[in-house]
C-alpha cells in the first residue's frame, strides 16, 4: 500500500482525531493560563422606601456585573499565568499542612484529596482485578463445557451494565436499611451506617469496580488459557511439576502479554474513576480527579463556570495518567524495537 | 492429552471450582436481580429489612397488585422462549434473509423487529389474556407475588422518560454509524500498512484512549456555549449554539471512541488474509475497489462487534452527555442522576430504581443476542495487543 492510498484510508479518522481530540487539548492548555470573569462596575445606587412621613432614601455603593447591549453580562478574558494552577494546587495550604506535620490537613485540600483517592483506588483495585479475573478464568476452564456458556453470560452482566447504574445497584443494597446493611447489622450485632464515613464508601466503590472489571479480565484470560501449549504442560507434568509449579512456570508466563494488556486498560479506566462518585453521591466524603474537573465545570448558582481552574486541573490530571502509563508504554516500545531488529 | 488432565484433576479441586463459580455468579447477578425485584414493589416493601418481604411484597399484594401462579408460569415461559429464539432462530433468519454484504443492516432490522414484536406481545396482548385466564381458573388465579408496574408508568409517562429514550437512540445511532464508517477505513489502512507512521498513529491513539473524558469536555464546553458567536463569521445568523444539541454530543463521543475503534478494527482486519485483497489487486482492482468488493463482504463479524462496543460507550456515557446537554433534554443515563439525587420520599427512590432497570433491560437483551460477538471482541483486542 503506497503512502497516498494509506492517507486516503486513514485520513478521515485522523482528521477527526485532530479536530476533536488534539485541538481541544490545545485549547485546554491555553485556557489554563487565562481567566474569564464578568466585568464589574461600581455604581452608586439610591434605594428609596416609602414611609409615613415621606420617603427614606439610602445611598450605597455596589459592585455589579456590567450588562451589555444584548442583555448579557460582559466578560473579559485575561492572561493570568500560573494562577489557575496555584488555585487548584493551593500550595500555601500544603506548606502549612506540612509545617504542622498534619496529613489530615493536607488531605482536606480538594485537589490532593482527589489525587490521594484516585491513586489509591487505581493501585488497590488493579491487583484485585487481576487476581479475581485469573481465578474466575481458571475455574471456568476447570468445569464441564456445557455450563461455561451460561457462566460467561452471567459474568458479562456486571461488565456491560451502565457504570452509574452499576454503582447505584450496589448503593441500593446498602443505603439506609438496605438488605446488606441489615444483614451486616444482624451479623455483627451493631448499628452500621455505610454512608457516614469515607472509608466504607471507598470500600463499596472498590468493590463495585472489581465487580465491574473482573469479568473483563476473566474472559481475556480464559481466551488465553485456550491457547496454552498442551505439549509444554504435558512435559512439565512428566518432569514432575506440581499443580502450583505448572501454573507458576507454564501458564502464567503464557498469559503474561494478556496480563500486561489488562493492566494497561485497567490503569487507564480506573484512573478516570468518576461514575462511582456520582452513583454513590460521595462528593461530601470522597472525590476523584475527574470529578474535581467536572465540579469546576458545573455552573454555580450565578451561572459561572470556572473554566480556567477546570483546565488547570485537567492538565494536571493528564500529566498524572501519562506518568502512570510510562512504565507500561516503555515495555511496549522495547518490545516493538526488539521485533524490528 | 485432555484425558491426562481430567484424570489428574483431583475431585476436590473440581468441586471447589464449581462452588467458586456458583458464588461468583450470585455476586455478579445479585445486585441486578435485586433492583429488578424492588422496582416492582411499593416503597414500603421495596426497602423492607426482611428480604423475604421484599421478594413477596405483602403490602403490594394487599393493595391488590400481584401476580398469580398462572401469570408467573406463562410470563416466564414466554421470556425463556424468547431467549431461546434470540440465541438461535433469529441469527439463522438474519443470515438467510439479509442480502449479501448487508449483514450488519440485517442484524439491526432483525433485532428491532424482534424487540418490537416482543414488546407488543408481552406488554400489549399478554395482560388482558392473563386477567381473563385468572378470572376463570379459581384458586390458581389468586395473586401470590406482589407486583406493581406503577413506578414504571411514573417514569415513562409522568417524568417524560420517552424523550430521554429518544435522545439516547439518536445519540447511539449517530455514534455507531459515524465511528464505524471512519473507523473501518482507518482500521483497514492501518492493518495493511507496516510503516512507522502507522505504528506512531496507533501509539498516539492509545494515549488518546487514556485521556480522561473530563479533559476533552473542558476543551469543548466554552466553545459549545459560545458557538453561535464564534461561528457567526462562517455561518452568518444561522450559526447554532451547540450546547444542548444531542447531535453535537455525537461528534464528541465519536472522537472519544475513535482510538479504541481503530485499534479493534485493525486487529480484525489483520485476521483477514491479505492474499484476498492482493488477488483482487492482481485482477485489476484499485485499493478502494478491492476493499469494497472483497473485504466488505467478509468484514461484518468484526464490524458488528466493534459496533457493539461503540454502542455501549455512547449508551453508558454519563460525563459528556450530562455536561454538554441541558438538564431537561438529556439522554437516559444523566436523566437518572437527577432522579436519585432528588429522592425525598421512598416513592421517589423506587421510581429511580425503576428508571435504572429500564436502562438496564436493553443491555440485558444485548448480551443475550450478542454474547459470542462480545467475547470475541474482548479477546480480539487482547490477542493482537
Amino acid at each position: 500500500m503506497n503512502q497516498k492510498t494509506f492517507f486516503a484510508f486513514i485520513g478521515p479518522s485522523v482528521l477527526m482525531m485532530v479536530i476533536f481530540i488534539a485541538l481541544p487539548l490545545a485549547t485546554v492548555l491555553k485556557q489554563s493560563f487565562y481567566v474569564t470573569q464578568p466585568v464589574y462596575q461600581t455604581l452608586e445606587v439610591e434605594t428609596c422606601t416609602p414611609n409615613f412621613t415621606g420617603q427614606v432614601c439610602v445611598k450605597e455603593i455596589k459592585t455589579i456585573p456590567t450588562i451589555g447591549d444584548n442583555g448579557k453580562v460582559i466578560t473579559q478574558t485575561s492572561f493570568v499565568g500560573l494562577v489557575n494552577y496555584q488555585n487548584v494546587l493551593e500550595l500555601p495550604r500544603v506548606i502549612k499542612a506540612f509545617a504542622n506535620n498534619s496529613w489530615q490537613q493536607f488531605i482536606s485540600i480538594d485537589f490532593w484529596k482527589a489525587l490521594r483517592f484516585t491513586l489509591s483506588f487505581t493501585l488497590i483495585t488493579l491487583p484485585l482485578v487481576l487476581f479475581f479475573g485469573l481465578v474466575i478464568a481458571l475455574c471456568i476452564n476447570n468445569v464441564a463445557k456445557s455450563i461455561r456458556g451460561p457462566v460467561i453470560f452471567v459474568s458479562l452482566l456486571p461488565m456491560i451494565i451502565t457504570p452509574v447504574i452499576g454503582a447505584l445497584s450496589i448503593r441500593w443494597l446498602f443505603i439506609g436499611d438496605g438488605i446488606l446493611t441489615s444483614f451486616l447489622e444482624w451479623w455483627l450485632v451493631r448499628d452500621i451506617s455505610m454512608f457516614a464515613q469515607a472509608w466504607t464508601i471507598e470500600l463499596m466503590m472498590m468493590f463495585y469496580r472489581v465487580w465491574h472489571v473482573a469479568p473483563f479480565a476473566a474472559i481475556v484470560f480464559y481466551a488465553g488459557l485456550q491457547t496454552v501449549n498442551q505439549d509444554t504442560v504435558e512435559s512439565a507434568i512428566i518432569d514432575g511439576a506440581s499443580r502450583w509449579q505448572k501454573l507458576r512456570y507454564v501458564i502464567l508466563p503464557h498469559l503474561m502479554p494478556l496480563i500486561v494488556f489488562v493492566t494497561l486498560i485497567h490503569l487507564m479506566d480506573a484512573y478516570r474513576v468518576f461514575e462511582e462518585v456520582v452513583g454513590f453521591s460521595s462528593q461530601a466524603h470522597v472525590i476523584s480527579l475527574q470529578w474535581l474537573t467536572y465540579d469546576f465545570l458545573t455552573s454555580d448558582l450565578m451561572g459561572n463556570r470556572s473554566i480556567g481552574r477546570a483546565s488547570a486541573s485537567s492538565m494536571l490530571t493528564m500529566i498524572g495518567i501519562v506518568l502512570l502509563l510510562i512504565p507500561v508504554l516503555r515495555g511496549v516500545w522495547i518490545d516493538y524495537k526488539g521485533k524490528r531488529l | 492429552m485432555k484425558d491426562i488432565n481430567l484424570i489428574r484433576q483431583p475431585i476436590g479441586l473440581r468441586l471447589s471450582s464449581y462452588f467458586f463459580l456458583i458464588f461468583w455468579c450470585i455476586v455478579a447477578a445479585f445486585p441486578i436481580f435485586w433492583i429488578t425485584v424492588i422496582s416492582v414493589k411499593l416503597p414500603i416493601d421495596a426497602f423492607n429489612s426482611n428480604p423475604l418481604n421484599v421478594i413477596f411484597g405483602p403490602e403490594t399484594l394487599s393493595k391488590g397488585k400481584g401476580l398469580s401462579l398462572i401469570d408467573i408460569t406463562i410470563g416466564l415461559s414466554i421470556i425463556i422462549f424468547t431467549a431461546k429464539l434470540t440465541t438461535g432462530w433469529l441469527g439463522r433468519m438474519v443470515n438467510k434473509y439479509s442480502p449479501n454484504g448487508y449483514l450488519g443492516f440485517g442484524w439491526i432490522i432483525g433485532a428491532m423487529a424482534f424487540g418490537l414484536s416482543f414488546i407488543i406481545i408481552f406488554f400489549g396482548i399478554m395482560p388482558s389474556v392473563l386477567s381473563l385466564l385468572n378470572d376463570i381458573s379459581g384458586p390458581l388465579g389468586n395473586n401470590i407475588l406482589g407486583f406493581s408496574t406503577e413506578h414504571y408508568s411514573t417514569v415513562w409517562f409522568e417524568k417524560n422518560f420517552i424523550k430521554n429514550f429518544q435522545n439516547s437512540i439518536m445519540v447511539t445511532t449517530g455514534v455507531v454509524t459515524i465511528s464505524l464508517t471512519f473507523g473501518t477505513l482507518a482500521g483497514y489502512g492501518l492493518a495493511r500498512s507496516g510503516s512507522n507512521l502507522a505504528f506512531w498513529i496507533l501509539i498516539i491513539a492509545l494515549i488518546f484512549r487514556a485521556l480522561p473524558h473530563s479533559v476533552l469536555v473542558t476543551g469543548y464546553l466554552p466553545f459549545f456555549i459560545n458557538s453561535a458567536e464564534i461561528l457567526r463569521p462562517i455561518f452568518g445568523e444561522s450559526a447554532p449554539t451547540l450546547y444542548g444539541m444531542p447531535w453535537a454530543t455525537v461528534a464528541v463521543l465519536v472522537a472519544i471512541n475513535q482510538p479504541f475503534t481503530i485499534w479493534m478494527l485493525r486487529s480484525f482486519f489483520q485476521k483477514i488474509p491479505s492474499e484476498l485483497d492482493e488477488a483482487a489487486r492482481v485482477d485489476g482492482c484499485s485499493h478502494f475497489q478491492a476493499f469494497r468488493r472483497v473485504i466488505m463482504p467478509v468484514m461484518w463479524p468484526g464490524v458488528i462487534t466493534t459496533g457493539l462496543f461503540s454502542f455501549l460507550l455512547a449508551y453508558n456515557d454519563f460525563l459528556v452527555t450530562s455536561m454538554l446537554l441541558e438538564a431537561q433534554n438529556t439522554t437516559m443515563v444523566p436523566a437518572i442522576a437527577s432522579m436519585f439525587n432528588m429522592e425525598t420520599t421512598t416513592t421517589d427512590q423506587v421510581v429511580a430504581v425503576a428508571a435504572a432497570v429500564s436502562i438496564v433491560v436493553p443491555l440485558f437483551f444485548l448480551v443475550l443476542f450478542f454474547q459470542r460477538q462480545i467475547v470475541s471482541g474482548l479477546t480480539a483486542g487482547a490477542v493482537k495487543g
